[in-house]
């Protein structure tokens, strides 16, 4: 019964982890359609803008501040990242709309060059972040099943980062104008909206949340030029598996993979755990070729 | 118009150099470059050494600070007036993490550059892809990192440790001091799946129990459930083998479930100082580590080698085995060149047999047979300050046996060979 | 005027061709032993570049999953040749790794003419079957896509799981011979360089005839307008498996040269990583354009050898630097570039363009 409850958390953790991940990319790549390779590396820059904040908390503040410094990483992250997104937007993505697979080359490229620039600024080896001891140690709950705080803090930053996104798009004026940009941009420029704005802010913002996801899985994993690497096709999975342009999909997708993944690990190996969950997407996705959400359409070409 | 006609062809004119730098470059060497391993390309004063590591991709974590150690050696030797009188110049080549690259430029290295030796890898996986290379073309190539036995090519000088200089010893440690009950815990690649093999031998015959044994791909990064199995077996030892990234995430999470180094022992093989600085000492700390080489080894050579290695690449790096064996590589095959009188590959092995020098980690000694190095076992502690307390050595330099010859429980391990 | 232009054409064209041939013909006079087994398999890279601007140039259809039909064709290889190096014994790793006999897989594997048929039909029957199930379901665009990295992980993992059977994340390395001669001679190195020539310029020849047959002008059909096709009375599926059956046949062909020229296979080279570097030679080259893409390929190796022999600290912000200058200031790749001259832009533009690969509607 134990085991039971402790993987289904864990499947709960890994999800959210997953959806963390994703939901950048369900922006820029699922809303925009910018086949973001570089997404994992803004996931990096993520997690380096945390430990240049936790480092900046152990020069200038007093040590009794310390552990408040993550508080601080989470939106600098994002603001970074979101700058950064901005900046690729405006030299280069622009340039890529409605050329999907060029976009896929030209970010390939951003992605190695961003890699080397970590490479060059922090070092080749992993930096360390210590997490804020507030953080430390679990909930115990049914005597011996022990829920980490630092993964119930990461569900409670998915939720918060939902929460936020939605209010963005579907009950704020600029996100009622990017949802018009994206749906139909002629329409949308010709009632007055400015649709290089709007795809600006859309793609930094996707890469701001990005860089949160970064900052927060400092807490669970390394710190490395090449970190981006190891999410980046999980991202897609997810993106993909829930359907393209939904953000609800994105949610029902990470569940789908996270569940099924912490259920097949703890069944067989973790080697053969990744391979069955992959083999269900492609499966999953001869069944449904749209994803879990598909978004309804009636023209053909 | 015409302007698109002159960008077109002037791109495609850059574009031709490429192809031909490419397919030429360097091609005045095919001359000198012959099937003698470029041994005798020590022209003009100099003498040119390859040094082949992953600069780049997800091995680069690790293998760049080894380069550098072997930088620093070859500008040391250099400052001291060189070998045979002759300067050494580095060639630099980058092996991306990617096993047929560490191949090919292997091969560049040896008949295009015509280096005298290389010193390089870092994986298993980029050294069995180098081997053939370095056979074929009489190379020598000097491996810095301990690995799992079972090999001993004639054009490889191994300078880390085999696996009865780490593993096979920290096993019986741990059998006497910790525990019988272990669970293996590794990536899911070769060193691993044969230490691991090993590992279950020696537990057979000395009276250990194996409770779990998982394999994780590399760079997975969520071991919720591997703890959870780790949980329910109960073992009072987890020896891990996972490697590089998947350490960090194994150690903040294992610490998250509540576990610490005083609920249960657990012993690294590939976990040093430098990946302590990557993971986080308040996760590791009291965890233990199975090594050769300390950067808190206490001898005179180690107080100068770390000194150095700070002065010359920051105050804030660390020194650990795999640095320490990359830079004790270079001033073995020095010594051996300065023995032999030249750089032929032959004659620089045959004075290398036997050849002995003070290393930071204390006297190491090269194996006349197998071509490793006699080294001392030790098994240390992470301390509050990123460091490593020695709890155990095995007094002696232990020498090196590649395939297990001097144990009987590894009769079955080493049956092919 | 119109005759005119098409003779210049046409002389162009030629002389394109020959330019070319001489190169590789006269490649052996002037380069040295390692710099020609590095163009050898610049080579065998671009039979893997030919195949997938059949699939996604002519079709439209994106693969990221190429790797892993070059890997398998490259373990074929791989395999005879480590039976070989073995005699009859073990191989060293499935000795390491506990296993007592050869596995029944392996053993037809001792017969060369079994590797050799097995190279190129075991990917092609692969992508046989994965295209059978996506195609008729009519998956297409960034959900093949996907689909393709779906399979490319899986493989993976699987091959490094499975270290008993394919040597792990190691691969199969160490053999060196073939028929008794040993690979690392020069003669045989020559000899292999120009059997590779021979394979390109086959399956050169072999693209460019399914290209300018009926086939090929259904191909280009559902690459602009699928559902079209469909309602002609096609269907598209079929073509789309042939299509992409045989391109992967030639990645695995490519795998198989590729093997002779470095000596060693490993899923490394099955990644993902390495199944987008394919899409990008198609992409720097030119697709749509079979001379394109095999210069792609045989362009962006030589330029990753030189920046990385360099500058091996900072190879990649050139590398990267140059996908972008490439997408932005020559969307069609470096055969774009022709097509900047009038007399071939006239012609470009009664083949149509367009990105060829379809999106779905928001």
């Amino acid at each position: 019964m134990d085991v039971i409850v402790l993987q289904l958390f864990n499947g709960f953790s890994v999800s959210s982890i997953l959806l963390l991940i994703a939901l950048g990319l369900a922006i820029t790549f699922g809303l925009m359609k910018v086949i973001n390779m570089a997404h994992g590396e803004l996931i990096m820059i993520g997690a380096y803008s945390a430990y240049v904040v936790q480092n900046l908390f152990l020069s200038y503040m007093p040590s009794s501040m310390f552990n408040w410094y993550f508080i601080a990483a989470i939106p600098f992250s994002f603001i970074v990242a979101f700058l950064i997104g901005l900046l690729l937007e405006a030299t280069l993505i622009r340039f890529l709309y409605g050329r999907p697979l060029d976009s896929l080359l030209a970010t390939w490229g951003i992605g190695l060059m961003l890699q080397q620039l970590a490479r060059t600024i922090f070092g080749a080896p992993n930096v360390g972040v210590t997490s804020p001891s507030w953080l430390n140690g679990g909930m115990t709950i049914m005597g011996d099943v022990v829920l980490p705080y630092k993964r119930l803090f990461i569900i409670a930053l998915v939720c918060l980062c939902l929460v936020a996104m939605y209010v963005y798009i579907y009950r704020s004026h600029s996100g009622r104008r990017m949802r018009a940009v994206m749906q139909n941009r002629e329409m949308a420029a010709c009632l007055g909206i400015s649709t290089r704005r709007v795809d600006a802010m859309t793609f930094a913002i996707g890469s701001g949340i990005a860089g949160i996801a970064g900052c927060a899985l400092t807490l669970m994993g390394p710190i490395g030029p090449s970190i981006g690497t190891y999410y980046i096709v999980d991202a897609f999975m997810v993106v993909v598996l829930g359907g393209v342009g939904k953000l609800i999909g994105t949610v029902f997708g990470a569940l789908g993979i996270g569940l099924s993944n912490t259920v097949f690990e703890y069944w067989t190996t973790a080697s053969l755990g990744k391979v069955l969950v992959f083999l269900c997407i492609v499966a999953f996705l001869q069944w449904k070729p749209m994803g879990l959400v598909a978004m309804r359409s009636r023209s053909l070409d | 118009m015409r302007k698109n006609v002159w960008k077109s062809v002037s791109l495609l004119l850059i574009a031709l150099c490429i192809v031909i730098t490419g397919c030429s470059s360097d091609n005045k060497e095919k001359t000198n470059a012959g099937t003698d391993g470029g041994a005798n390309t020590a022209s003009d004063g100099e003498i040119k050494v390859g040094i082949l590591h992953s600069l780049s991709g997800t091995m680069a974590i690790s293998e760049v600070s080894v380069k550098e150690a072997e930088m620093m050696a070859i500008d040391e030797i250099n400052a001291k007036g060189g070998v045979l009188g002759k300067k050494l110049v580095p060639v630099v080549e980058d092996g991306a993490s990617d096993w047929p690259t560490f191949a090919e430029k292997a091969r560049k290295l040896i008949s295009e550059d015509g280096v005298a030796t290389v010193f390089g890898g870092w994986t298993s996986a980029s050294r069995k892809a180098m081997l053939p290379v370095f056979e074929e073309l009489n190379g020598l190539l000097w491996y810095p990192v301990q690995y799992e036995g079972l090999e001993a090519s004639p054009n490889i000088f191994y300078t880390g440790a085999t696996t009865n200089q780490q593993i096979v010893p920290a096993v019986t440690w741990l059998l006497q001091n910790r525990g019988k009950t272990f669970f293996l815990l590794g990536s899911d690649y070769v060193f691993p799946r044969t230490a691991n093999k090993i590992i279950k031998e020696q537990l057979k015959a000395e009276g250990g129990e194996l409770v779990g044994e998982e394999y994780t791909p590399l760079g997975h990064t969520d071991y919720a459930t591997i703890i959870s199995k780790i949980k329910a077996a109960k073992p009072d030892v987890v020896f891990n083998t996972l490697n590089g990234d998947s350490n960090v995430a194994f150690f903040k999470q294992l610490k998250d479930a509540g576990i610490t180094a005083k609920d249960m022992t657990t012993l690294s093989v590939s976990v040093a100082e430098e990946e302590i600085r990557g993971i986080g000492v308040d996760v590791l700390e009291g965890h233990l580590a199975a090594w050769n080489y300390y950067q808190s080894t206490d001898t005179p050579e180690n107080k100068t080698f770390v000194e150095n290695y700070k002065k010359k690449y920051g105050a804030d790096r660390v020194t650990a085995d795999p640095i320490e064996a990359g830079y004790d590589a270079v001033y073995l095959w020095a010594a051996a060149v300065e023995k032999a009188g030249s750089t032929d590959v032959a004659k620089v092995k045959e004075a290398a047999k036997g050849l002995e020098w003070d290393a930071p980690e204390g006297k190491i000694k090269i194996d006349g047979d197998n071509q490793h190095i006699y080294k001392t076992v030790r098994i240390g502690e992470v301390q509050a300050d990123g460091q490593f307390k020695e709890l155990w050595n095995s007094g002696d330099p232990v020498k090196p046996d590649p395939y297990l010859k001097g144990y009987d429980w590894a009769g079955s391990l080493s049956a092919g060979n | 005027m119109h005759k005119r232009l098409m003779s210049r054409q046409r002389l162009w064209l030629l002389a394109g061709y020959a330019a070319a041939a001489t190169a590789l013909f006269c490649a052996p006079l002037f380069l040295s032993d390692f710099r020609l087994n590095l163009l050898a398999k610049f080579l065998a890279f671009a039979i893997v570049a030919l195949g997938l601007d059949l699939i996604w140039g002519y079709t439209g259809i994106l693969s990221l999953g190429h790797g892993v039909f070059f890997g398998l064709g490259g373990y074929a290889m791989a395999m005879y040749l480590k039976l070989e190096a073995s005699g009859g014994r073990l191989p060293d790793f499935m000795d390491w790794s506990g296993l007592s006999a050869l596995p029944w897989f392996w053993k037809p594997f001792s017969s060369f003419g079994f590797a050799f048929a097995a190279g190129i039909l075991l990917p092609a029957l692969l992508a046989l079957v994965l295209g059978y199930f996506t195609f008729r379901n009519r998956i297409k665009g960034v959900y093949f896509t996907i689909l393709t990295q779906a399979l490319v992980i899986i493989t993976v993992t699987l091959f490094i799981g499975q270290q008993a059977f394919t040597g792990g994340t190691n691969g199969i390395t160490g053999y060196g011979k073939l028929f008794g001669q040993s690979l690392a001679s020069p003669d045989t190195k020559q000899m292999l360089y120009w059997v590779t020539v021979i394979a390109l310029i086959a399956a050169y020849a072999l693209c460019r005839f399914l290209v300018k047959s009926r086939f090929g002008k259904v191909l280009r059909a559902i690459r602009d307008g699928e559902n079209r096709v469909r309602f002609i009375g096609y269907n598209p599926a079929i073509y789309q498996m042939v299509a992409f059956s045989i391109s992967a046949g030639l990645a695995g062909l490519a795998g198989m040269l590729f093997v002779l020229h470095v000596g060693i296979i490993s899923p490394s080279m099955m990644g993902i990583v390495p199944s987008i570097e394919m899409v990008l030679w198609v992409a720097i080259g030119g697709r749509g354009t079979l001379i394109g893409a095999a210069l792609g390929a045989i362009l962006l190796n030589s330029a990753k050898s030189v920046f990385s022999e360099s500058y091996p600290d900072a190879w990649l912000f050139f590398m990267g630097l140059l996908f972008v200058i490439v997408v932005v200031f020559l969307p069609k790749g470096a055969a774009g570039l022709l097509g900047q001259f009038k007399w071939l832009r006239r012609r470009r533009a009664k083949h149509g363009e367009g990105d060829g690969v379809h999106y779905p509607a928001v």
